[in-house]
């Protein structure tokens, strides 16, 4: 594990509907950091602030107040431009519910990022095909997302996150909308790009139980963090259930 | 992002949804179709009413009778007096004034239709008093024999000229020269020497007149010439002329001329005549008239234009309004990959523009159908306005970016959270 700081967040404030008489006050005074190489969890129920914590630290907004600072960015005060460059480079999203762009193959959205950096062409398209070989996607390249099943789709969507080789991969409940089976299949990916590319990879989620799995589990309620549980040595992932990864393979089949 | 890319990627886009694609454009698509197709026909009339206008001699002179304005109103006419007439000494004299700027006289004098009958063999035919100047001022062409000349006017002949129409219709096969044709008017009957055939030419103005109503072969009316004389005889009519052809010599300023000869004849022959005097207009300012007035169409079609390209405008940003709703879940996914408000407003204008662009170019090649088929049914040959479709691609693209910017400045105005949230 590295020692550099990629997370850094000082009495983070969020505020929503500032001035009126709903003014609602989502996020209090959250300070976080995570280093490089980290596999962290941030666990939550529903409205405990969560989400809002996940688009700071996907630059996807600003803090009302507090500093936030990605890999020694400071986000609090960067300019929309900026924000769109940050999420370029820096943040890897996996959404719950894929959010691969439809009718565009699963080529070109794994390029998708790329193309917005303005990686040429040719390099573009040979750097999508690693990555999709890499999820065990390659042969599947060319189908729309309409014509994948939802751990396929989660899959790409994998690749997509890593196609710029982004500084955190930020996870918004990736297995929320897959069966138990393809929803390990995707913890498995992340454990290996965790463990074999040194990935650090923050995963929010509402499930106790994938948060486990993680070397340290973020507890947030009520906008407040009110548990870090830190695993002095990291569990070993468990394997996957050979029973399991059958199934999958069968379905899959008949999918295809 | 590259430009190239947006538009890889608008294309992309319309594929995966050809048939609103299509419905989309249909604005476009109608609104630049009909433009085209009104203007190529517009275009291919006025040039062959010119062309033939200029066959007719573009230094052509009409010098003709004109009644002088009369203290008793507009509607008070004087008899016309045979002295009152264009003579063949006001000729004679325009002749030797203008020597050198005059190639020859036309004269003319219709004697109405008739037809001419060998048993069941007709024609029918358009009888014509000429002189010899008529040849040149309408370019007649001469298949065999010859035209109408000198001595048969001064003569008063029973000569006539007539189409090969005529020849094909009355004589099939045989040699029309040196034979007799009988032709039957309302009033008589004349026997004429045939001496020349000439090839008969449906020219613009004709077609115009006749629009509609096409004459089998068979039933074609053509001229029959005679000498101006022998019409004159023939018709009882007064020794002269209400008008007459001037054709000015090659490379002269027939508008000026026509002023000069007007003043010449008005000072010379009618300086006492108290009710009549003459007018003399050149075939150059018809032109320029037709012209203007053609001008004058243009304008009315490029406002119908304006506003059916408007409402199909107006199309094109409805439908992408509806696909940047349709489309916000992607949006949001786009700007969290990194797009920024530039390059997804960037994106959406491209798209729009290509949406117009291949509107437009439907548009064109359905106007160019349109005009050609117009024009081919009106009997003119069909001429595309280069200048038109490039205004047409023009436009296009300008309405594309016109109202595209306001759906993709929306589109890249959207907050990434509220867009990837949407339902």
């Amino acid at each position: 594990m590295g020692t550099k700081t990629v997370i850094e967040m000082h009495n983070i404030v969020k505020k929503f509907y500032i001035g009126q008489p709903n003014e609602l006050q989502i996020l209090n005074e959250i300070s976080l950091t995570v280093k490089e190489g980290e596999f962290v969890a941030i666990v939550g129920q529903s409205g405990s602030g969560k989400s809002t914590l996940m688009n700071i630290i996907g630059a996807l907004d600003k803090p009302t107040s507090g500093e936030y600072l990605l890999e020694g960015l400071n986000i609090s005060q960067a300019k929309d431009g900026e924000l769109s460059k940050i999420r370029n480079e820096k943040i890897g999203f996996v959404f719950q519910t894929f959010n691969l762009i439809p009718r565009t193959s699963a080529l070109k959205n794994v390029e998708l990022p790329m193309l917005y950096a303005g990686v040429p062409r040719g390099e573009r398209t040979r750097r999508a095909k690693e990555l999709l070989k890499m999820v065990g996607m390659e042969e599947r390249m060319h189908h729309q997302p309409n014509e994948l099943s939802g751990g396929q789709k989660q899959r790409v969507a994998i690749a997509r996150a890593m196609a710029n080789n982004p500084s955190i991969i930020l996870a918004d409940e990736p297995t929320g909308a897959l069966d138990s089976a393809t929803g390990r299949l995707v913890m498995d990916l992340f454990h290996t790009l965790h463990r074999e590319q040194g990935k650090t990879i923050v995963l929010i989620t509402h499930s106790p139980e994938l948060a486990s799995e993680t070397q340290r589990i973020v507890t947030i309620s009520d906008g407040r963090i009110i548990k870090e549980e830190n695993k002095e040595e990291q569990k070993e992932a468990p394997q996957t259930n050979q029973k399991g990864k059958q199934a999958v393979e069968t379905a899959e089949k008949k999918v295809g | 992002m590259g430009f190239i890319e947006n538009i890889r990627l608008a294309l992309t886009g319309l594929k995966s949804n050809k048939m609103r694609a299509l419905l989309t454009m249909l604005g476009i698509i109608i609104g630049i179709g009909s433009v085209i197709g009104i203007v190529m026909v517009g275009d291919s009339l006025t040039n062959s009413m010119t062309s033939s206008l200029q066959e007719m001699g573009a230094n052509n002179v009409q010098i003709a009778l004109q009644q002088r304005p009369s203290e008793y109103g507009m509607d008070y006419t004087v008899a016309l007096e045979e002295q009152d007439l264009i003579s063949q000494e006001m000729m004679d004299g325009l002749t030797e004034h203008f020597n050198g700027d005059i190639q020859t006289i036309s004269l003319q004098e219709s004697l109405g239709t008739g037809k001419a009958k060998d048993g069941r063999l007709y024609a029918n035919v358009n009888i014509s008093g000429v002189n010899d100047g008529y040849q040149v001022a309408n370019h007649l062409k001469m298949i065999s024999g010859r035209f109408i000349n000198e001595k048969d006017t001064q003569g008063m002949k029973n000569v006539a000229v007539v189409s090969d129409k005529l020849v094909n219709n009355m004589f099939q096969g045989q040699d029309p020269l040196g034979k007799e044709i009988k032709v039957y008017t309302a009033k008589d009957i004349t026997t004429y020497t045939v001496v020349g055939v000439y090839k008969y030419e449906q020219n613009a103005m004709m077609a115009m007149m006749m629009m509609g109503a096409t004459a089998s072969e068979k039933d074609i009316q053509t001229d029959l010439y005679i000498p101006v004389t022998t019409a004159q005889k023939l018709g009882n009519m007064d020794q002269g002329f209400y008008y007459i052809t001037v054709l000015t010599a090659q490379g002269s300023d027939s508008r000026s001329l026509a002023s000069q000869m007007q003043d010449y004849v008005n000072n010379n022959y009618y300086a006492r005549n108290p009710n009549f005097m003459v007018q003399a207009i050149s075939l150059d300012s018809i032109i320029d008239q037709y012209t203007s007035m053609m001008g004058t169409v243009q304008i009315a079609i490029a406002v119908i234009a304006a506003i059916s390209l408007l409402v199909g405008g107006i199309g094109v940003m409805n439908i992408m309004l509806v696909s940047i709703t349709e489309r916000t879940r992607e949006i949001g996914t786009r700007k969290a990959l990194g797009a920024t408000n530039s390059s997804i407003r960037m994106q959406f204008i491209v798209e729009s523009v290509i949406i117009c662009l291949i509107g437009g170019i439907i548009g064109i090649l359905l106007g160019l159908l349109l005009g050609y088929f117009g024009a081919t049914l009106l009997g003119f040959p069909a001429q595309a306005s280069i200048s038109a479709i490039a205004i047409a691609v023009g436009f296009s693209m300008l309405i594309g970016v016109f109202f595209g910017y306001y759906p993709a400045n929306k589109a890249a105005k959207m907050d990434p959270i509220e867009a990837l949230r949407y339902e």
